[in-house]
């Protein structure tokens, strides 16, 4: 009973902060890319304009809905939902933090400490290109289809890579299971003791990380890989006969990938929720609550890298993004791989 | 040809292979985000318009007013110079003859009966104001405001005439050169009184 109370408010928990991470990256999107081109961003809907997310989301819910009747209903209706719901699954095996004493028991800070848990993140981020697919298929449009074949050879083209550097990760730890490759990272670097709680995978595989990080853009979708949702030449891609909260989930969903991206490239390369001077706290409560909040700082520094690209670099145009997925991305991963198992056999 | 460049930043597009450095983008990525991120720490250019308002030049040609003289009658003569004036054809009106007990109202003997200037039109050049023998039109640092109809950018005399009580400054906009304008003799018949 105890375990199912707490595996619940847990749940709850994360899904609850899933949700309000990715209202508020809405938020800090539209802030951010506002101090970026010299202007303010919302600032009439409450201080700051920090209640913007909720005047949008009530704004959504009030829009008319909209079902062209040309549309197959069932799929047009399902689309977002597998989209949302994808997106929400992901977070289930992430730890947030380390196991803590409370109420006479262990509390462990993940959801379900599944073996298999970066295999399991994988396949639902590549099930997330479901729902656009079925979504662009579904609206009967030219627009929204192509948006949909871009989507899904995107996806392909850019899940090869990204697995070859789980891979590469895999085999420096042996272990499938996020909690293994957290806890793995909170040893010394380069056996230097100073450096105790920084032994984060980006300083064995700096290049991993960029070519990670790379496909992480291309996973979510986002800016210089948004092919897929290109206003230009697509009007809005996949959402372009989307209106109301089908739309709002959507938009919803992409901006939960992006907090779930940031938070596996936080997890997997920048240690989690490790942090140099960990072991110097004695107080088990105090170190999980400082691990908790270091592992959000990293996962906003990384939503904020995703939009400071996204601000930056302008669209990559389809041949450009097939060129560098298979003709860059995927034999730079390979010799990265083969590099790693070299030292790994050597050492 | 080629190398002559008035401003000196004239690049040449070329067609040649990148070198290794550009086709890996990383270096051109990090000049790329190098520049949005110093825009961060800049102040933002936003004015936030109702509360705070970009200062005007002192020539700014906005709205119309039609002026009253000093004792509260309208100057306007209806003449027409200011429709002929008009490069967009906005002004129009109707001309009628005072009568006796109208001499507060009006200070000739002829008068605008209507007098319309249809905003969408106007270019706010601001001839009419130069043409208008009676000091009569000017154009004043107001905003003509939005509507949610077209026929209700055709200002009539309600809204373009001064309210006797409110009347509209307009010395905004009579910089140095027209004051000394208006002191050449042949102009001497604008002043009130004469």
């Amino acid at each position: 009973m105890d375990f199912i109370i707490e595996k619940s408010v847990l749940i709850v928990s994360v899904f609850g902060i899933t949700l309000v991470m990715a209202m508020y990256s809405t938020w800090l999107e539209r802030k951010f890319a506002a101090f970026l081109q010299d202007r303010l961003g919302p600032n009439r809907a409450g201080i700051f304009g920090l209640l913007q997310p909720f005047a949008d989301a009530g704004k959504m819910f009030f829009k008319e809905e909209f079902i062209p009747n040309h549309s197959e209903k069932f799929l047009f209706i399902a689309g977002p939902g597998i989209a949302m719901f994808t997106a929400c699954m992901t977070s289930a095996v992430i730890p947030w933090g380390p196991d803590f004493e409370a109420f006479g028991r262990t509390i462990s800070l993940q959801i379900s400490d599944i073996n298999i848990g970066i295999l399991y993140i994988m396949g639902f981020l590549s099930l997330g290109v479901y729902g656009i697919m079925i979504g662009g298929w579904a609206s009967n449009n030219k627009y929204s289809l192509f948006s949909a074949i871009r989507a899904s050879s995107q996806m392909i083209s850019y899940e090869l890579a990204m697995g070859i550097i789980i891979i590469t990760i895999v085999m420096m730890t042996g272990s499938l299971s996020l909690r293994n490759i957290v806890q793995e990272q909170s040893g010394a670097l380069y056996n230097i003791t100073a450096l105790k709680g920084l032994n984060w995978n980006i300083f064995y595989q700096p290049l991993a990380f960029i070519i990670f990080m790379t496909c992480a853009l291309a996973e979510c979708n986002r800016a210089p890989f948004d092919l897929a949702e290109c206003e230009t030449e697509l009007i809005g891609g996949y959402h372009t006969e989307y209106s109301s909260m089908k739309l709002g989930f959507y938009l919803f969903a992409e901006y939960i990938n992006m907090f779930i991206s940031s938070t596996v490239i936080a997890t997997i390369f920048f240690g989690g929720y490790n942090f140099p001077g960990m072991q110097l706290i004695e107080n088990s409560a105090l170190l999980t609550v400082m691990c908790v909040a270091v592992l959000f700082l990293k996962i906003i520094f990384f939503i904020m890298l995703f939009m400071w690209i996204r601000w930056t670099l302008p669209r990559f145009r389809y041949d450009q993004l097939m060129h560098l997925g298979w003709k860059s991305l995927i034999p730079l991963a390979i010799i990265n791989m083969l590099i790693t198992g070299a030292v790994i056999l050597a050492t | 040809m080629a190398e002559y460049s008035l401003s000196k930043r004239k690049k040449l597009a070329t067609k040649r292979a990148m070198t290794f450095l550009e086709s890996i983008y990383l270096p051109a990525i990090v000049g790329g985000m190098w520049i949005t991120i110093k825009h961060l720490f800049k102040r933002p250019t936003t004015i936030q318009y109702p509360e705070q308002k970009r200062e005007m030049a002192p020539v700014y040609r906005g709205q119309h007013v039609l002026k009253r003289d000093e004792a509260g009658a309208e100057r306007c003569t209806a003449c027409g110079l200011c429709a002929l004036a008009c490069p967009a054809e906005a002004i129009t009106m109707v001309a009628a003859e005072r009568k006796k007990e109208e001499k507060a109202l009006y200070r000739e003997e002829k008068y605008a009966a209507t007098y319309e200037i249809n905003m969408l039109r106007c270019i706010f050049c601001g001839l009419c104001e130069e043409a208008c023998p009676k000091e009569a039109i000017f154009l004043t640092d107001r905003i003509v405001d939005a509507e949610y109809a077209r026929k209700d950018f055709i200002y009539g005399k309600d809204i373009l005439v001064e309210p006797i009580n409110e009347r509209v400054d307009i010395g905004v906009r009579q910089t140095k050169d027209v004051k000394e304008f208006k002191t050449h003799a042949d102009q001497k018949h604008n002043i009130l009184g004469k």
